[in-house]
């Protein structure tokens, strides 16, 4: 596979356009990619990172354009004629079949069989010696895929690819789920991936992570190819300033916020689900930082505190009213809100409009005689959208088909609205782009300013660095320590979350 | 970790059958009717009137393992006997007859499959549909009447005691058992049973990993057609006549023996021995109370309660290792 001379790219996108109607998808994209090379492919959502992909594994295909696979050319007429060229998926929701074993995923469509009976023999050992090369031995082959963690799920999607034979690997948003030890094991795997000359194509919004796997970029904004280089010798402003098309002056913008009384505190609050009681205050004007890994009990605090999680022990106050009963309903009349890590499984109605999501939580002021005024209902609604830029073609729009910045500002709309005075916001900018990010932090500056509390929940350390007052560091459900954002660093959160120790 | 693994294992290998065993043993010890409940007789009483729900189960069990449901199959059910029972009358060969009963079923599913898959709506809409459609033409093919038909070893089918003594069961039964055991290995030992399984968990998934999602999907809609094409057979031997009024609201028993065998309405799970188990809980339990002399509503009452507390209780076992 080191034999290739190195003037023939692994891959090679020509011209490569599609429009949908009227809009321009992609125009004269140019994409190469090197054999053995990580590329990062880099652009806010909506840029045209996901139709390129689509249209190199054969789930859509392009207006114009050509593209060649080892100097071939490659038309592929569908996923599976890709996936049969060595293009492999792996996609941000996984595609997994929960119901099946490891096994019975791995060899899902490639069932070794003998007039329509499996032949299963072969094939588990196979499978048990890729997993080995994967260094994840511990994955058994009959365990339903619905009991692994999302760390080994996606190395059990990396293994039906390498199965399959892959040449090329498209990874979307490989790590928005993992933990950050779990990305550290996924980055030594794309590293023997690539001894073996396999190629990735890496799409992340994570750019410090990108600059750490990444041999070469391409950024796309508005359908085009504003810049391809490499890695090494670029920084990351300069990316930055590439995919939003300007400098943002600011990432983390802070408007001016002062600390005021205890707007919430907790009392050995422990929940059914959480593994320790927890004690901390928030104060109006203040944005509080939850750090930690994924499962070391933030959310399950943030639930709690909402009444979502039965609540076993202690106490929640807000203002100095205690929370009495452990209910949603409840806690919003005390004046907290919820956003919730899961957008588009609890966060919003999906099949919705946007005046529905962002009105949902207090309808109250549209309410005469038991009916609802609809209009004032949309008024509310179009004035939200428009403070926080929300993109979408009117408030009658279902949130489905609006971007996941989009939908995330949409789900934000609807705490400004129902006018929560403690917001409880568990990773808000997951998934989204850089824009969209940015407008959130300045949301939330703003908020602090206007006397809110923000409670933050996010696994990426640079934002809770970047627009935090305080941050909590937790580990296996219990607070390490609090301090003033100024007294952490990536490095000491990192040790706090993964070691227990300040 | 790896133990409780096994014990889990164990458990959900025992727990279809616990509620079985339940419902034996709690008639046998009714001592109004110990005597004759679990009595050779009656057992294979039992056992002759569960043909016709469980050959339907079997196809709705891959139905709902691969994530669709079928509405239509106790219309199917009607609309083959009406069938099987016009071709006798019209003087055609028994075995020409059965086969064309059988056919019309699985006619009647291979429409569901083509159209869900074509027109993409959700299963529940199309065999609803379906449900009508059939029904109709069974009144309109039978004229509105029951259909006579002269007797022939069609009718034997389904005798309690079986011509050949030495059968001891009537060959329906046999044939519902060679059926359930070859539908059973058709899921867990061929490709084509493991694409169902992918398609009910991740229907994307499959099509992603090229699993011909649209034909699978059109195989087990017509392989269920077939099933309730043979289960109408059944219902014609039984009657004697061809009538487009029976089975009404059967289907329902037929998903509610499947579900309350472990079979998921969101797709990815069940198991023919699971189905079978809930037909024949079913089947006892309706034989228990009409022993008992309860009227027919404590009947339904019961059944009722059963398909909450199987599922409930299915739920929990699932929630359990999370």
């Amino acid at each position: 596979m080191t034999s290739a001379p190195a003037a023939v790219p692994a891959l090679e996108m020509r011209g490569v356009t599609k429009h949908f109607g009227a809009t321009v998808a992609l125009e004269a994209v140019d994409f190469i990619l090197r054999p053995g090379d990580v590329h990062a492919l880099l652009g806010e959502n909506g840029a045209g990172k996901s139709t390129l992909v689509k249209i190199l594994s054969g789930a859509l295909r392009a207006d114009r354009g050509e593209m060649r696979l080892d100097g071939r050319p490659y038309h592929p007429a569908d996923p599976l004629h890709g996936r049969r060229s060595g293009v492999s998926m792996i996609y941000q929701e996984l595609n997994l079949a929960p119901h099946l074993t490891v096994e019975e995923n791995v060899v899902l469509g490639t069932e070794v069989h003998a007039g329509g009976f499996l032949k299963r023999q072969d094939v588990r050992k196979r499978i048990k010696d890729t997993l080995d090369f994967l260094h994840h031995p511990e994955i058994a082959l009959d365990s339903p895929v619905r009991r692994l963690s999302v760390g080994a799920r996606q190395i059990v999607e990396i293994c039906r690819a390498i199965m399959d034979k892959a040449r090329i690997l498209v990874m979307d948003e490989p790590t928005s789920s993992l933990t950050r030890e779990d990305t550290e094991r996924l980055f030594e795997v794309i590293g023997k991936l690539k001894t073996e000359g396999v190629s990735i194509i890496y799409i992340s919004h994570f750019l410090e992570e990108v600059r750490e796997v990444a041999d070469a970029y391409t950024v796309l904004r508005d359908g085009r190819n504003v810049g391809s280089g490499r890695m090494a010798g670029t920084t990351l402003d300069e990316i930055i300033q590439l995919m939003v098309g300007r400098t943002i002056a600011d990432l983390f913008p802070r408007l001016e916020h002062k600390r005021g009384k205890v707007a919430l505190s907790l009392n050995s609050l422990k929940g059914r689900r959480m593994a320790g009681p927890v004690d901390f205050e928030l104060h109006r004007g203040e944005i509080f930082g939850l750090a930690g890994l994924i499962g070391s009990g933030r959310t399950e605090t943030l639930r709690t505190i909402f009444g979502l999680d039965a609540r076993e022990d202690g106490l929640v106050e807000i203002e100095g009213i205690k929370a009495l009963k452990v209910k949603p309903w409840h806690m919003i009349s005390l004046g907290a809100g919820l956003l919730s890590e899961d957008r588009q499984g609890e966060g919003l109605a999906l099949s919705r409009s946007l005046t529905d999501n962002i009105t949902l939580s207090r309808l109250r002021p549209y309410r005469k005689f038991g009916f609802l005024s609809l209009r004032k209902r949309s008024q509310a609604a179009r004035q939200w959208m428009g403070e926080l830029k929300i993109k979408a073609q009117g408030s009658g729009q279902a949130v489905a088909n609006l971007s996941g910045g989009n939908q995330q500002k949409a789900a934000l709309a609807r705490l400004l609205h129902q006018d929560a005075d403690v917001l409880l916001l568990d990773e808000p900018t997951r998934g989204i782009d850089v824009l969209s990010k940015a407008q959130i932090y300045e949301w939330m500056s703003r908020l602090a300013g206007r006397g809110k509390g923000i409670l933050f929940v996010s696994s990426y350390f640079p934002e809770l660095l970047g627009v935090c007052d305080r941050i909590a560091v937790f580990f296996r459900g219990q607070v390490v320590d609090v301090r003033p954002a100024a007294a952490w660093s990536d490095e000491s959160m990192m040790a706090a979350a993964t070691t227990g120790r300040a | 970790m790896r133990r409780r693994a096994k014990l889990q294992t164990v458990v959900n290998l025992l727990a279809p059958f616990l509620g079985l065993i339940l419902v034996l043993v709690l008639f046998s010890s009714m001592p109004d009717v110990q005597s004759r409940f679990l009595r050779v007789a009656n057992l294979k009483s039992v056992a002759t009137q569960s043909v016709i729900v469980a050959l339907g189960a079997l196809g709705m069990t891959l139905v709902i393992i691969g994530g669709g449901i079928d509405l239509s199959a106790a219309s199917n059910i009607a609309l083959s006997s009406v069938i099987t029972a016009y071709g006798i009358n019209a003087g055609l060969p028994p075995l020409l007859a059965v086969l064309l009963g059988i056919l019309t079923g699985g006619v009647v599913g291979f429409v569901n499959g083509a159209l869900i898959t074509r027109l993409r709506l959700v299963p529940f809409i199309i065999t609803m549909g379906m449900m009508g459609i059939a029904r109709g033409v069974a009144k309109w093919i039978a004229n509105n009447q029951k259909i006579d038909a002269p007797l022939t070893w069609v009718n034997e089918l389904m005798a309690k005691s079986p011509h050949p003594p030495w059968l001891i069961l009537a060959p329906g039964v046999w044939l519902m058992i060679v059926l359930a055991a070859a539908t059973a290995v058709l899921l867990r030992y061929t490709v084509f049973g493991r694409h169902v399984f992918a398609i009910g968990s991740n229907e994307a998934a499959a099509r992603l990993c090229g699993v011909r999602t649209n034909r699978a999907k059109i195989i087990f809609y017509t392989l269920a057609g077939l099933f309730c094409g043979l289960s109408g057979v059944m219902e014609f031997s039984r009657l004697t006549v061809g009538d487009p009024t029976v089975a009404v609201g059967l289907e329902l028993d037929i998903i509610a023996a499947v579900v309350i065998g472990g079979g998921s309405l969101s797709g990815g799970e069940g198991s023919i021995l699971g189905s079978m188990i809930g037909v024949f809980i079913m089947a006892f339990l309706r034989n228990g109370c009409t022993m008992m002399g309860w009227p027919n509503y404590i009947q339904e009452i019961i059944i009722g309660v059963i398909i909450v507390a199987a599922v409930s209780l299915d739920q929990v076992r699932h929630r359990r290792p999370t």
